[in-house]
């Protein structure tokens, strides 16, 4: 059985993959990394990998027109829920969500659905270990998708370990691949801030959580900034009855430590790396 | 010609919502004007604004409904279905609605005409006004999804007014090209640091790719190296603001209030944005 955490935040910007970085140095190669914020994969901008497998990512379908077959009958355009076919008979690409319904209703077979490329996926070494990355395409979807052969790929590759573990960096938000994240996780990390943005969001992803059955805990970042909020946080992680794990102190070194490609744990010793290294001890103690 | 600018970032957390609002207020003084919150994953924008005559809507989306007395499980639904959202086993056929696209497909092939589509609520649309502006904030239910069918419903409410906001949600993929998706402007919020950088590159990408014209916000412009800036010159990408760290908008964002109602410094440097944005959009009409 793969133990798996999930670091997630609801609102973005939290810092999230700070964080995911810092427990890959300090998890001394023992996890397997997914990087799972496949719109904005940032974990390589602070492991550094050394990319040795690519593979091109394609998991739906795009609509083709044949225009010598077509008569421009319309039909479908009049089917098309999503106004993907235009007065020209060309396809827009980004609208097109693959379902086919053109295909079936066109009377001349003029329309086939052809497989599209939505992105890669990498498996890439670190000095944190083996990491599962991935990119999407300029405004493509089926990032869900993506998240979740990330996911399986670094759950095959841990399962062959006598420990197997796995650590997801999450997107933010609370939709379709912050759904595949959480799907199956041990765990979550839920990376909250003190402001009433972060604490509506905070709130929400505490829901999809429960929702869908996954323990989860809370890091309070840059406590310090805004006490009161901090409180806040914590009276709702009370009402929700979620443990605190942690809480970072504001410090510009994340910024300058993040310049030179580096995680806070990594170099000086300072406040905000003693408390991402107490927060990860009672993470792992807690969580799994 | 009713201009709609988007705010939109690769990377959470780098001041969307902080721009949108106070852009909007600032807009609001003497422009009939309307902001909408499309980022229904995790909506902020109605903390910073005392809202009035208040509205919900629900938002549905079409779900197969079989009708077992009509259906003699061919499984033709569930092959054509592109989202596998049915399954039809020995003795029954299910649906799976948050896999479901709402894309007719089924209802369309069943050879039987067993399938019926029926409203499923995955979120709602909220109406309001506030100081004279008009305001619209979308917002998905926990647990589900997919946040386009909300984006649109959210944007549709938008018609009618001078000048439109859209508060997009962050990434580069479908719930980010929503609601960048035929606005006449997309101003990008990043930060300067590697992970600004990185999807700041990407939200250019999308920008391009929707043929959306677009410039840059530099938010927390000295906490950073100058990576961005030269990305921006490089490019040629109009760089329309540069805001400094501040402790003072980190705590009157925290709480919920508009740093331009608190600032005269604020206050000139959104007057600023404004007047850069004019200029620009007026050169896109003259030209576009």
């Amino acid at each position: 059985m793969v133990e798996e955490l999930v670091i997630l935040s609801g609102k973005g910007g939290t810092g999230k993959t700070s964080l995911a970085a810092s427990f890959a140095v300090m998890g001394e190669r023992e996890w397997i990394l997914a990087d799972c914020d496949v719109d904005a994969p940032n974990l390589q901008y602070l492991l550094e990998p050394t990319i040795e497998e690519q593979h091109p990512f394609s998991s739906s379908a795009i609509a083709r027109i044949d225009k010598d077959r077509c008569d421009e009958c319309g039909l479908c355009r009049t089917h098309c829920r999503f106004d993907s076919i235009d007065s020209t008979f060309e396809v827009d690409d980004v609208g097109c969500e693959g379902c086919g319904l053109c295909s079936y209703v066109c009377p001349r077979s003029a329309i086939a659905m052809q497989p599209r490329l939505s992105g890669y996926w990498f498996r890439s070494q670190t000095r944190g270990g083996i990491m599962l990355h991935a990119q999407l395409g300029f405004g493509e979807g089926n990032s869900g998708k993506l998240v979740a052969r990330v996911k399986e790929e670094a759950r095959q590759i841990a399962q062959a370990s006598p420990l197997p573990r796995v650590l997801v960096d999450g997107p933010p938000g609370v939709g379709c691949p912050v759904i595949a994240a959480l799907s199956g996780a041990t765990a979550a990390l839920l990376v909250a801030e003190p402001s009433i943005s972060a604490l509506g969001d905070l709130e929400r992803i505490a829901e999809v959580c429960a929702h869908f059955q996954v323990p989860a805990g809370i890091c309070i970042n840059r406590f310090d900034a805004q006490p009161v909020y901090s409180d806040h946080i914590a009276s709702l992680a009370k009402r929700l009855a979620l443990p605190i794990l942690g809480r970072i102190p504001y410090d510009e070194q994340f910024t300058w430590a993040l310049l030179e490609g580096r995680t806070i744990v990594e170099g000086d010793t300072n406040r905000a790396g003693k408390a991402v290294r107490a927060l990860w001890q009672e993470t792992v103690t807690t969580l799994l | 010609m009713m201009p709609s600018i988007a705010c939109a970032s690769g990377k959470g957390g780098t001041g969307k919502t902080t721009v949108a609002t106070n852009l909007a207020r600032i807009m609001a003084y003497e422009r009939d004007t309307h902001l909408v919150d499309c980022d229904v994953e995790g909506p902020n924008a109605h903390h910073f604004f005392t809202l009035e005559s208040t509205q919900r809507s629900p938002v549905h989306v079409p779900v197969p409904h079989i009708d077992l007395s009509h259906c003699d499980l061919c499984g033709v639904c569930s092959d054509a279905c592109a989202f596998h959202a049915i399954s039809v086993l020995a003795d029954t056929a299910l649906v799976f609605p948050e896999l479901c696209h709402g894309c007719g497909v089924c209802a369309y092939i069943c050879p039987r005409n067993a399938i019926t589509e029926r409203p499923r609520t995955i979120g709602s649309v909220l109406e309001a006004t506030c100081d004279g502006m008009a305001f619209t904030g979308g917002s998905l239910n926990p647990g589900e999804p997919m946040p386009p069918p909300i984006i649109q419903a959210a944007k549709k409410t938008a018609r009618g007014r001078d000048y439109i906001i859209i508060d997009a949600s962050p990434g580069s993929t479908c719930a980010t090209v929503e609601a960048v998706h035929g606005t006449n402007f997309c101003l990008l919020v990043t930060e300067p640091t590697p992970f600004g950088l990185s999807d700041l590159r990407m939200a250019v990408g999308m920008c391009r790719r929707l043929d959306v014209p677009y410039g840059v916000v530099i938010n927390r412009s000295d906490l950073g190296d100058g990576r961005v800036e030269d990305y921006c010159k490089e490019e040629a990408i109009p760089v329309l603001g540069r805001f400094p760290s501040d402790r003072c908008i980190a705590d009157v964002y925290a709480r919920g209030a508009l740093i331009v109602d608190h600032n005269s410094a604020w206050e000139d440097r959104f007057r600023g944005l404004l007047m850069a944005l004019d200029r620009l959009l007026k050169r896109e009409v003259n030209h576009g």
